[in-house]
């Protein structure tokens, strides 16, 4: 029991990286009705905007962990949406309205350029952050096996509720939710009754970016190492897990993100960890094959 | 315009006859990007100051000494590439590569060609073994290096419940295998056996499996990205068991990514060749230019001086009278005196245990 509880603790940790940057698959899909394949390498750049944030502020001496945490946040906010904006507008709007297969060969594009782009200018090698928050909490110990969870997989956890509850309000309660929603179910209606789709479209790129920003920031801080390569694993995870929770569903990208994590920590914990991966990308087969629209998604329906 | 055209072309022109003119290429091929770039730029830095000393003092037999550098970023595809742009390049030798699962494919690109190769890092005995007459390394072997790891569990009692972790590369798998059976030879199974995935950032399942398996003692056959990651996690987690590693764990990246976590961790490395005296100046010269030399960096300068040697005494850039010519006698070199046997393999100290301390290591007492 102590170990499927410390294995489901590892899995919530990874589960809550994978759901925020899931969140920026499923609210591209849903819109534009396109996978926005660079998104993985938008939360590479959101991991190395934070690394970078985290040295300058220590020159500056600003080594306290929760304002450090907050200030690098905003940081790697605006930088990454910056990216994501930038993508948008120079490999997407362009095609839109071109074949459906455009935009998505333009972002394979875009995923080689950024990857190639923060390799060249960051080189290749691995970057380092020395542990910044350390600790933990022992919950309780059954048998010399104890069950503990440290203090950075309680600010990830944390840090990516909070997060997901903000988008959710954000939604469900503003003005620029209600005109994503109005693109979601139409775009040429909502276009008609005076929404601006393009800058919606923009402002869901930048509100993807800065989510992945947030799991990049949280990775810099779980891992303390970051190379170019990072986004082309976790994003094709995240993807899976945005297919789990069926595309298009926001509930279901951190439904899904979490039910990843979990698979692959049980899969690693109980199994092997040599096959870690292939477990995820089980699932992925599975979820298409049997269940094409996922757990929360809504079905297809082919407008006439 | 046309004037430009034409400088540009006499200057082409006598590019190409520079380098036709009768220098000795030495190819260098090793992971210059990837994870494993700072190896890369250990094994060039060697190579560098050695072909520079050698062509200060008059060159091979009057001959300039030149470097081809080749990028094989520790990928098997990449390698076999770097080592058909060495063979077409009619490069006299090869210095590289530095991952055992690179060198061993490219071993046989360049043994169809009759090109001495002499690897200052690849430990898989596998290289040697198989019977190629071309091939040589500077370092030792996984098999000498497992059985001092698994002396040193056992004569120094470091675990009860030993759980052995490699990350599936030629390397990693070949120095845990070795300390399986080694192990196992001394009457001692190990209690757990895992894998982890090269590339991975997160060991949290697999710590949780070492915590609840209860061991005490964690032999990691890898590199040290995943090492260094696997330690810190392991700490965060409070799983207390001692770590050992290999020699793909000997680069100040593994306490940079593992930070404090890294203090106790054990690793087999050879004995620190700039411990050697007769090395002292060829150490005060790479200090002078700002870099220290670890790891495989007198390794490389060991590989291209025997190298340089073994041409002067054969009188020629011939491979397959060169590598003729390796076999025989013996080298002086930073590493102390070396002689190569049959199989191409130096006759240098075996491995030592050391332990990490503060970001650095130090031979353990």
């Amino acid at each position: 029991m102590a170990y499927f509880l410390q294995q489901t603790i590892n899995g919530l940790t990874l589960g809550s990286i994978y759901g925020l940057i899931a969140l920026g698959y499923t609210m591209v899909y849903g819109i534009v009705g396109m996978i926005n394949f660079a998104h993985g390498e938008i939360y590479m750049i959101g991991a190395f905007v934070s690394l970078i944030a985290f040295a300058v502020l220590g020159l500056f001496g600003i080594t306290w962990a929760p304002l450090a945490i907050v200030l690098v946040l905003l940081i790697a906010i605006v930088f990454t949406g910056a990216f994501g904006w930038a993508v948008e507008r120079i490999a997407y709007r362009p095609l839109r309205g071109s074949f459906h297969l455009a935009p998505l060969i333009s972002a394979i594009g875009m995923s080689i350029f950024l990857q190639n782009y923060v390799q060249l200018l960051q080189g290749a090698r691995l970057r380092t952050l020395p542990a910044l928050v350390s600790g933990g909490v022992t919950l309780f110990r059954e048998n010399d096996f104890e069950v503990r969870i440290s203090t950075i997989q309680i600010a990830i956890i944390l840090l990516a509720g909070v997060l997901m509850a903000a988008l959710t309000f954000l939604i469900e309660h503003t003005r620029l939710g209600r005109s994503q929603r109005a693109c979601e179910q139409d775009m040429g209606m909502a276009g008609m009754i005076g929404i601006n789709v393009d800058r919606t479209i923009s402002l869901t790129f930048v509100i993807g970016a800065a989510l992945a920003a947030g799991a990049g920031l949280m990775v810099t801080l779980y891992y303390g190492s970051v190379d170019f390569f990072i986004g082309f694993l976790a994003g094709v995870k995240a993807f899976t897990a945005a297919v789990l929770g069926g595309i298009g569903s926001i509930p279901g990208a951190m439904l899904g993100g979490i039910l990843i994590g979990l698979v692959e920590a049980y899969w690693g914990g109980y199994v092997s960890g040599a096959y870690k991966d292939v477990s995820v990308f089980a699932v992925l087969i599975l979820v298409l094959t049997v269940m094409p629209t996922g757990l929360l998604g809504k079905p297809h329906i082919q407008k006439v | 315009m046309t004037s430009r055209l034409l400088l540009a072309s006499a200057a082409a022109l006598a590019l190409a006859a520079g380098a036709a003119q009768a220098d000795v290429t030495l190819g260098v091929a090793s992971p210059f990007t990837g994870q494993n770039s700072s190896f890369g730029e250990q094994i060039k830095r060697g190579a560098e100051a050695a072909a520079a000393a050698i062509n200060a003092a008059g060159g091979i037999n009057g001959e300039k000494l030149i470097l081809d550098l080749q990028d094989d970023a520790c990928d098997p595809k990449q390698a076999v590439a770097a080592a058909n742009k060495i063979v077409s390049a009619n490069d006299a030798a090869v210095i590289g590569h530095f991952c055992s699962s690179s060198s061993i494919p490219a071993s046989d690109v360049y043994a169809e060609a009759g090109i001495p190769q002499i690897s200052p890092a690849s430990t898989n005995p596998k290289l040697t073994d198989r019977g190629l007459t071309s091939v040589f390394r500077t370092c030792g072997r996984d098999d000498q290096q497992s059985a001092v790891a698994a002396a040193a569990i056992v004569s120094r009692k470091l675990g009860t419940k030993i759980a052995i972790v490699d990350d599936k590369s030629a390397y990693g798998k070949g120095i845990a295998d070795g300390v399986r059976s080694a192990l196992a030879a001394k009457g001692i199974h190990e209690a757990l056996d895992d894998t982890l995935t090269q590339g991975d950032k997160d060991f949290s399942a697999l710590i949780s499996r070492l915590k609840s398996a209860n061991v005490d003692f964690v032999f990691y056959g890898g590199y040290f990205s995943e090492a260094g990651l696997l330690v810190r996690q392991a700490r965060e987690q409070g799983l207390k068991a001692i770590f050992m590693g290999g020699d793909g764990i000997a680069a100040t990246e593994f306490a940079s990514i593992a930070g404090p976590a890294s203090d106790g961790v054990l690793m087999t490395f050879y004995p620190d060749p700039r411990d050697n005296p007769a090395a002292a100046p060829v150490i005060q010269a790479f200090r002078d230019q700002k870099f220290e030399p670890e790891g495989y960096t007198l390794y490389s300068y060991a590989a291209v001086t025997a190298f340089a040697e073994a041409v002067k005494r054969a009188g020629t850039v011939e491979g397959a009278k060169v590598a003729a010519e390796l076999h025989k006698g013996s080298y002086k070199t930073v590493l102390g005196t070396i002689a190569f046997d049959a199989k191409g393999d130096p006759d240098t100290d075996p491995f030592i245990v050391y332990v990490w301390k503060a970001g650095k290591y130090v031979p353990l007492k």
